[in-house]
């Protein structure tokens, strides 16, 4: 009786430091955008609205943020069913060198996100005129992002029973639809993670939008986040901190949408 | 309901994954079928990654600038860049600091924090649950230059919420301690990946087990010891590899302390953008990514040893 | 459950894909009309949002009304930016590599040098042809600042403005100090002695010079430039650099007074947000004296709309000449010195209507379009002598940096490798800020020089 006494002391002084840990940092976030002047200090704000009408009349915040639901949404989709059928596949034919090839183009996808590779795959762009679309950016992120994301799903697969797979197919079932209907249920929560992590992985990233799209009215916030200083640097906080607080509203609910629909919630999927 | 009275192996009650691992194709996928799932995702990765990072190595055999007259005409310098960099005092000092980084923030710091909330929320429901959760994922999504404010916010000398918490005002901490500054921070930053990951993990762990191993009396560190840290040893495999390398091409300290205050915190991915953002120098730059990337396959054998070697 | 999923996955698909649908502009086209674009790092909303403005709402539809009496059918599109300069510099330079990019162009003076060697800019009058040289607009600007645009001798730009730097302090706790609310310094040892009075006033941070490498540029051209120059000295003279020299030691030495002599604090320059919290202990009136460009003035403590607004800036902030270390001692015998940049205007070598864009170019510095964009409280100092009488007329500081400052300016060297040069610079400051001594510093600074520099022989004896 007492160990769980203890224990549960234990349990609740520890998430209560953790959470002051996460807290603290982002009270900034909860008290700037309200107040009228803003300094690097929290303090009580005075509930100032003023920060968000300029935000809602500024000519690019708000669909910013709409090129970068566009961005982030269609390269987790992109992401997610690309690693899903990769890794089931490599999970399940045995192809010689496999390991290997994975782990070299995990490291490459290293190199990709670095700044050093901003002029060949600008150049690249140019060359298979992707630039100032979309869609070339969705797939040139994409690229990057999937050796990592294979990686992490193969993991889910590898440890997947294939006991319904074979029942499914005594069945007649297809291949994609066994992938589809029997495996995908299973690995869901490797799928939200990846889902997540490609989103965040895209909500932040600035240079290779900022380099690719020319078009203002196509740039993401991450972009237009970084415009709202003055001609010497200087960070406007009323407008960068409103903007931070809207800019990180749909992250967060994409989050708790891919995490009530799929992920998190049972162990596994099927009782073993 | 057997396991009850004889106490389990945790050999035999962890299902043997090995064993599975190279098991027959269960649904009759073929290879040629399993080159079509892969097929998509490697043209992409053929095009967008693999094409443009030879691209990069092949630079760092050159002087190119972004900008002067070798812009217009670049030469192949051969290994120069590289017998610069490894010559440079700075190069050095860059890497021992990446490697503090590393050490501290991800493998100390994500790994540990990461799996703890993921082990303390495992059997958890409601909103407790779902409040960590968010707060920890919001550190990570919450995009860097938002997060840059909050840390100048905390951190800062003479406003920082943390000095006026622990009353020490003019407390240094971006300027006195930079590297443990950073470290935090980005313990704070990317912990949510390693929970995220680990949960998902030990949601694959078969709760029978568990509840066998507990029913036989094996303590919360048996557990993880005999029944867990088996079935996972993948995942970590998995995170300590993603991490790791994701923290040493991590540029994001820049934005806390510039890399400064005189270079004390000036990690690779600073320094490499430095050199080529801020100098323009992207032969050189491209020549210290190549670096990167060979260090970083050093520490994924060093991962794949010590992982794969205890079967 | 699965039905489930398909439903969600279908939803987003949906979802992103009529986001995608709305995301795409369409592409106009038109017959023979001729289509230019403009662009700036300004963005309406964020940088500069002023420039921003004045192009996309005066600019763009007069120069098209103009073009249209003269029988020309020109649309024009401003493409805007609004970053790091560093960051539009990288972006710039690529388009411009790969041949694209708007028609007309804004750089900024001191990348001139390097943007000509790499071919991303070409001479006007190769470019454009005879009325570029001839452009009537020349005569109105002085030729301190038309060098700014000259590279080995030929014009590639036309300048869009310049500015000046000069010493601000606090009337207020000079004042309280017992100094003078008309302060002028003559000399550095002036400068120290105030800043000692108004320590022991009280007065928390007395002086503060950029210095170390967090501020970037800003520690080159409101430190150690200025600085050199009073001590006689400058970056780069007739091919040679400035390296060890006497007036590099007396400039570092500086800086070993101010923040070894607890006048200056030396941790405020090393932090990554250093610069914007100077500001902010400025208006705060934490900080007695303060190096700065008229930026500070215009954008920083501007009552309406500044950074760190400060409300009665015109009664407190004042401003002072930067005195050289002794009189008689600056550059070309000077008592008083300054440093100035400034930004430049030309026209993408990749155009495909060289003489539109640079009508265009032009009418952007034509006297009526200088007046519209810097009415209602944007004034700033254009390149333009018969603008600037107009226009400066009521800004006692712009007036005061035009009229007694830029006769005394000078400019930093348009080579492709000054930027590196200032970072060595940067970091001979903050060796200095935090320890380190000056001569030590300067002989530091001069080895890395010779590494930049290619060697020695480079270097003025």
């Amino acid at each position: 009786m007492t160990r769980t006494w203890a224990g549960r002391i234990g349990f609740y002084t520890l998430i209560a430091v953790l959470l002051a840990f996460f807290t603290i940092p982002l009270l900034w976030l909860a008290a700037a955008p309200f107040t009228s002047d803003p300094s690097y200090e929290v303090r009580m704000p005075d509930f100032t609205f003023e920060n968000f009408q300029t935000i809602i009349e500024h000519p690019y915040a708000l669909w910013s943020l709409v090129n970068s639901l566009i961005l982030a949404i269609g390269t987790a989709l992109l992401v997610v069913v690309l690693s899903a059928l990769a890794a089931y596949a490599l999970s399940r034919v045995r192809i010689p060198g496999r390991d290997a090839l994975l782990y070299a183009l995990l490291l490459l996808s290293s190199i990709i996100t670095g700044t050093a590779a901003m002029v060949p795959l600008f150049q690249l762009a140019i060359e298979l005129n992707l630039i100032d679309s979309h869609t070339g950016l969705i797939l040139i992120m994409t690229g990057g992002l999937l050796p990592a994301a294979i990686f992490m799903i193969k993991d889910f697969m590898d440890a997947t029973p294939k006991s319904y797979e074979e029942s499914a197919r005594v069945f007649g079932a297809s291949p994609l639809q066994i992938v589809r209907h029997v495996v995908t249920p299973v690995v869901r929560p490797g799928l939200a993670t990846i889902a997540v992590w490609t989103i965040a992985n895209v909500w932040g990233n600035f240079l290779m939008p900022f380099l690719l799209l020319s078009d203002v009215e196509k740039q993401p916030a991450a972009v237009i986040m970084y415009t709202l200083y003055t001609e010497g640097g200087q960070a406007n906080l009323k407008v960068l901190s409103t903007f931070g607080l809207l800019y990180s509203v749909p992250v967060v609910l994409m989050y708790l949408f891919v995490s009530k629909k799929y992920g998190f919630r049972f162990h596994g999927g099927i009782k073993r | 309901m057997a396991q009850v009275t004889s106490p389990p192996e945790p050999a035999e009650v962890v299902s043997p994954a090995p064993a599975r691992r190279y098991s027959s194709d269960a649904a009759g996928l073929g290879r040629l079928r399993a080159g079509a799932f892969v097929a998509p995702a490697l043209a992409l990765i053929a095009v967008f990654l693999v094409f443009p990072a030879l691209w990069v190595i092949y630079l760092g055999l050159t002087n190119y600038r972004l900008t002067g007259v070798a812009a217009a005409e670049p030469q192949f310098v051969g290994l120069d860049n590289f017998v610069k960099a490894l010559t440079d005092p700075e190069f050095w000092d860059s890497t021992w600091l990446t490697f503090q980084f590393v050490l501290g923030s991800a493998v100390i710091g994500q790994v540990v924090l990461g799996f703890t909330l993921a082990w303390m929320l495992k059997d958890r429901r409601g909103t407790l649950k779902s409040v960590v959760e968010g707060l920890v994922i919001l550190a990570w999504i919450l995009p860097s230059a938002v997060v840059s404010f909050l840390w100048v916010a905390l951190l800062d000398r003479d406003a920082g919420t943390l000095n006026a918490l622990l009353g020490i005002p003019g407390f240094a901490w971006l300027l006195d301690y930079p590297m443990l500054s950073i470290i935090i921070f980005n313990t704070w930053r990317g912990t949510a990946f390693s929970m995220m990951l680990y949960g998902a993990a030990l949601g694959n762990v078969p709760p029978s087990h568990l509840e066998s191993a507990r029913l036989a009396g094996a303590s919360g560190w048996q557990q993880l010891r005999d029944v867990v840290f088996p079935h996972i040893r993948g995942h970590i495999l998995t995170n300590l590899l993603l991490i790791s390398l994701w923290t040493f091409n991590d540029f994001s300290p820049f934005l806390l302390t510039a890399g400064g205050p005189d270079g004390k915190s000036e990690v690779l991915a600073v320094h490499v953008y430095k050199v080529a953002l801020q100098n323009g120098d992207l032969g050189y730059g491209a020549a210290i990514s190549t670096v990167i990337l060979l260090i970083n396959l050093v520490v994924a054998v060093f991962y794949l040893r010590l992982l794969r070697s205890k079967k | 459950m699965v039905l489930r999923k398909r439903s969600v996955v279908a939803v987003l698909a949906a979802s992103a894909l009529g986001l995608a649908g709305c995301g795409q502009s369409s592409g106009g086209g038109g017959g023979d009309a001729i289509e230019l674009t403009i662009s700036q790092n300004a963005i309406a909303g964020g940088k500069n949002a002023a420039a921003a403005d004045h192009i996309a709402n005066w600019v763009i539809p007069k120069f098209e009304e103009a073009q249209k009496a003269k029988g020309k059918d020109v649309t024009v599109k401003f493409v805007p930016s609004g970053v790091d300069d560093e960051q539009y510099k990288t972006k710039l330079s690529l388009d411009l590599k790969s041949g694209k990019g708007a028609d007309v162009i804004d750089i900024d003076g001191i990348w001139a040098g390097e943007f000509a060697e790499a071919g991303y800019i070409k001479p006007l009058g190769e470019l454009v042809g005879p009325e570029a040289e001839s452009w009537d607009g020349w005569q109105q600007i002085p030729e301190a600042v038309q060098g700014l645009a000259t590279f080995e001798g030929k014009k590639y730009a036309l300048p869009v403005g310049t500015d000046g730097r000069v010493l601000y302090f606090n009337k207020t706790l000079f004042t309280k100090a017992g100094l003078p609310a008309d302060w002028q310094p003559k000399s550095w040892q002036e400068i120290l002695d105030a800043a000692a009075k108004l320590k022991s006033s009280g007065v928390p941070v007395p002086i503060q010079i950029n210095a170390g490498t967090a501020m970037g540029e800003a520690t080159t051209m409101q430190g150690v430039l200025p600085l050199l120059a009073g001590a006689g000295g400058e970056v780069q003279k007739d091919g040679k650099w400035t390296g060890a020299s006497q007036a590099m030691k007396d400039t570092l030495g500086l800086y070993q007074k101010i923040y070894g002599g607890g006048l200056g604090d030396p941790k405020l320059q090393q932090e990554a947000k250093g610069r914007d919290k100077a500001f902010q202990q400025f208006a705060e009136g934490k900080i007695g004296i303060l190096l700065e460009g008229d930026y500070f003035w215009r954008g920083v403590v501007n009552p309406k709309d500044g950074v760190a607004k400060m409300d009665d800036r015109d009664q407190v902030v004042g401003y002072a000449k930067i005195p050289a270390i002794e009189p008689g001692k600056g550059i070309r015998g000077q008592d008083f010195v300054s440093m100035s940049g400034g930004a430049l205007r030309t026209v993408n070598p990749a155009t495909k209507h060289p003489k539109e864009a640079f009508e265009l170019l032009a009418f952007t510095l034509s006297p009526e379009a200088l007046k519209e964009e810097t009415k209602d409280g944007n004034v700033r100092i254009t390149p333009r002598t018969d603008v600037n009488k107009e226009i400066l007329a009521g800004e006692p500081l712009l007036t005061y940096i035009s009229e007694e400052v830029l006769p005394l300016t000078a400019y930093r060297p348009p080579v492709a490798v000054y930027p590196q040069v200032s970072v060595a610079l940067q970091e001979a400051t903050a060796a200095v800020a935090g320890g380190t001594p000056a001569d030590q510093a300067a002989a530091d600074y001069q080895k890395k020089l010779e590494g930049l520099v290619g060697g020695a022989g480079n270097i003025a004896a």
